[in-house]
């Protein structure tokens, strides 16, 4: 079982309604929740998996009547309370906002093209060899579930779980979401494209000859079963 | 190596652990979430939560505000059209680009924050590609800006996967039977972009006027490039 954020190849979501290329924002407070998020992000007292799982953890209600930037903005939250960056009081009102240590670290506007150009690359050096090559048929875990915390962040959808497909392509050594979104360490290991057929995830393939490809890390995977 | 043995072998089950530091996902209930301290009306939550990080020192609002004008008005999907009609008029940065595209693309310029680990992938008349995030909305940043709000919506998340085709009908695209569908879920930090594929009557045309023909969701593979 995972949770709500899981929703690839759900029934019942209706029509795609596209947008014109312009309309980046609907409301202005989308902005400063996207930059805020952004912003907090640099101080440095967490990663994209950590921010990722506190979203996810949102409870379902609220997953799903939450617009996109609220849930951006139920995660953060989170993360500041989880990491002592705010209080509880602070975040109701009720006590007055205290000068944080970490301020020092906090964004300057002169820096922003910097970070943002920097960006945060997730490959790394590896002990783990990769064991499949471009062509090998893999089976996907069949429980979609982080294995080493109850609970936990992974980034196994359920609607590839134990299916079997073929590596498509090898991405090298990435750091694994599942360990580092619970600060048990980057844990980086093979990361690779695989291409599921549509026939494999569902009873009623739209085309015979139609693909899927998720990327998944060698600890997702298993040789054919 | 024996692949059972590779497999087993990742950072929880080494000696030396650091289990007993795991922080566990906090399952707050509904009322309990951290976010129910602040204002129900999103704005009003916004604007409470900007206040008080700003009177902590935590944020600059210029920093904020210099934030949303880069991605309101610098980095955008006019980046990928570039590499686009790069890749249709230049057969050797084409190559280049479908080989390695991570360092091609930063040749341009188009490097950073979710943009680390580029791969471009080329429509042709036997496989049309096509990008989701089915958890979140992992989406190539420096190539097209931030994601639009149907790439973000429950429906592309939940349908893009299961029935690409009736999503590309959403869309006003019907693809020949002939075609194959190749759907990328972005699980990774690995970026998709989608080449198009260039459209008849093209030839002749310099880089600038093919951009035009470029739209945002022909590089996610929702739309075709347009006919001139």
């Amino acid at each position: 079982m995972t949770r709500v954020h899981d929703m690839g190849g759900r029934f019942g979501d209706g029509a795609v309604v596209p947008e014109p290329e312009n309309e980046l924002f609907h409301a202005d407070w989308h902005k400063r929740a996207l930059a805020i998020t952004l912003a907090t992000g640099t101080l440095g007292k967490w990663n994209i998996d950590t921010s990722r799982h506190a979203r996810e953890s949102l409870s379902p209600q609220d997953y799903t009547r939450f617009s996109y930037y609220e849930k951006w903005m139920g995660g953060l939250a989170t993360l500041l309370v989880d990491t002592g960056l705010v209080t509880r009081d602070e975040l109701a009102g009720t006590a007055a906002p205290d000068p944080s240590p970490h301020a020092d670290r906090a964004l300057a506007a002169d820096r922003v093209a910097a970070v943002l150009a920097k960006g945060g690359p997730a490959d790394r050096p590896s002990d783990i060899a990769p064991v499949f090559k471009v062509g090998d048929r893999v089976t996907a875990r069949p429980v979609p579930e982080n294995v080493q915390v109850n609970g936990g962040h992974t980034r196994l959808p359920a609607y590839a779980a134990g299916a079997t497909g073929r590596i498509l392509r090898c991405h090298g050594s990435h750091v694994l979401p599942d360990s580092n979104a619970h600060g048990l360490g980057e844990a980086p290991e093979p990361l690779y494209a695989v291409a599921f057929p549509a026939s494999e995830l569902w009873a009623h393939p739209e085309h015979p000859k139609d693909e899927v490809i998720v990327d998944m890390w060698q600890s997702y995977l298993r040789p054919e079963s | 190596m024996q692949p059972d043995k590779a497999l087993a072998v990742t950072a929880m089950d080494k000696p030396g652990g650091v289990r007993h530091l795991c922080p566990m996902p906090h399952d707050h209930s509904h009322d309990d979430d951290p976010h129910a301290l602040l204002p129900s009306d999103p704005a009003l939550r916004v604007k409470a939560l900007e206040t008080l990080l700003t009177r902590k020192g935590l944020v600059d609002p210029a920093a904020l505000d210099e934030i949303i004008d880069t991605y309101e008005n610098r980095i955008g999907p006019r980046n990928g059209a570039r590499v686009v009609a790069k890749a249709w008029t230049d057969p050797a940065f084409r190559a280049a680009l479908l080989e390695d595209a991570t360092p091609v693309v930063a040749d341009l310029g188009y490097y950073g924050r979710q943009g680390e680990h580029m791969i471009a992938v080329e429509n042709t008349d036997e496989v049309h590609n096509m990008v989701v995030c089915t958890l979140c909305s992992c989406y190539p940043w420096p190539l097209l800006g931030i994601p639009p709000g149907w790439y973000k919506s429950d429906a592309y998340r939940a349908r893009a996967v299961r029935e690409p085709r009736k999503v590309l009908a959403d869309f006003g695209v019907t693809l020949p039977e002939s075609t194959a569908v190749r759907v990328w879920d972005s699980t990774a930090e690995v970026r998709y972009l989608v080449i198009p594929q260039r459209p008849e009557g093209t030839e002749g045309m310099d880089e600038e006027a093919l951009m035009a023909l470029i739209s945002r969701d022909s590089m996610i593979g929702t739309a075709l490039a347009a006919r001139p």
